[in-house]
């Protein structure tokens, strides 16, 4: 039996305008050199779902990074923050692809690098996926699983969530996966036809995979929408997707 | 959040939360994720202080339909509140 070891632990990285952020990272023990996965994670915060994903990733070979998108929102509790957040009207774009950035690059500081490196996000952490994806050269691939308003109307729009992101489609800069529920309604399968359009208008690298009998939020096993069949073909899904993208 | 339905309003009154009572300033209603009633979205309602921390909360995740009950009995105790407070004014 092959010997296995991952150390998963907290650390603080520098984010958006350089503010130090926590975050949490997991990664297979050696030196490597490995590929790299920053995980956005969902509107209910970054929570206990977060960390076991963020071990997932590891597990599979990846080291990978969890930054704490409401760092800014205080201490707390997951669940305590994000409410605050919501009340807040959730944290601006423009921070979060900060955020995202600066984890990107710690990341490929990291002498067990290989240098390549993906995004994973579900719920409002895949619409910001696909937003990040958008603004960064960085990056070899994104994974947006069920992102809600990546399509927004424009009495959605508000200072901190200015643009709909589907209007930066044009700039996306690496291959996308896209993984969604046909019962879900944020996104609704009429959204993620909009959105698939755009990304075959500019001729973009992507593959949408939809589910029938699934909502929003199927891979969540302690939450009613979880489906296991389709959330273990996502779960293919997103292995083989990086696995065709992050290799060496 | 994946739904953008959030109302704030004031809120004069105290809670009581994990660490005990505190003073409140403002109740939060929303229509999101809930993170621990079984249901894909909830009426979730936090009565806070934000000065005070992210735990300075108490917090309830509701059903639709549990919402809209207590939504109805909230305007029977209040209209029945101010015939009461109009009845002691008449009487000032």
């Amino acid at each position: 039996m092959a010997y296995e070891g991952m150390i998963a632990e907290t650390i603080t990285i520098n984010g958006d305008k350089n503010e130090p952020i926590s975050a949490y990272v997991a990664r297979p023990l050696g030196s490597g050199p490995v590929p790299g996965m920053v995980l956005l994670h969902h509107a209910p915060g970054w929570d206990e779902w977060y960390r076991e994903a963020t071990r997932k990733f590891a597990h599979h070979g990846y080291a990978t990074i969890s930054h704490n998108l409401y760092h800014r929102a205080g201490p707390g509790k997951a669940d305590d923050v994000a409410a605050k957040v919501r009340a807040e009207g959730g944290v601006p774009d423009a921070q979060v692809i900060g955020d995202t950035e600066g984890a990107v690059q710690w990341l490929k500081a990291q002498p067990w690098s290989s240098g390549k490196v993906g995004v994973f996000g579900t719920c409002s952490g895949g619409r910001q996926t696909f937003l990040y994806a958008c603004h960064t050269n960085s990056i070899n691939a994104a994974c947006d699983l069920w992102g809600g308003r990546v399509v927004m109307s424009k009495e959605e729009l508000n200072p901190k969530q200015p643009v709909s992101p589907i209007e930066y489609t044009q700039k996306l800069s690496c291959p996308l996966l896209g993984l969604f529920g046909n019962e879900d309604r944020a996104p609704t399968p009429e959204q993620v036809d909009q959105h698939e359009a755009e990304l075959k208008k500019y001729k973009k690298d992507y593959e949408f995979h939809r589910y029938d009998g699934a909502g929003h939020g199927f891979f969540y096993y302690d939450r009613p929408p979880y489906r296991i069949e389709q959330a273990l073909d996502g779960w293919k899904k997103v292995f083989a997707f990086l696995e065709k993208h992050l290799s060496a | 959040m994946c739904t953008s339905i959030v109302e704030i309003v004031a809120a004069n009154g105290a809670g009581k939360g994990e660490g005990g009572w505190f003073d409140l300033t403002h109740s939060v209603v929303s229509y999101d994720h809930p993170h621990h009633a079984l249901f894909e979205e909830a009426i979730n309602i936090d009565f806070v202080n934000p000065a005070l921390g992210a735990g300075a909360r108490v917090a309830v995740e509701l059903s639709l339909e549990a919402a809209k009950e207590l939504s109805a009995a909230l305007a029977r105790a209040i209209a029945q509140a101010e015939i009461e407070e109009g009845a002691r004014l008449r009487h000032v």
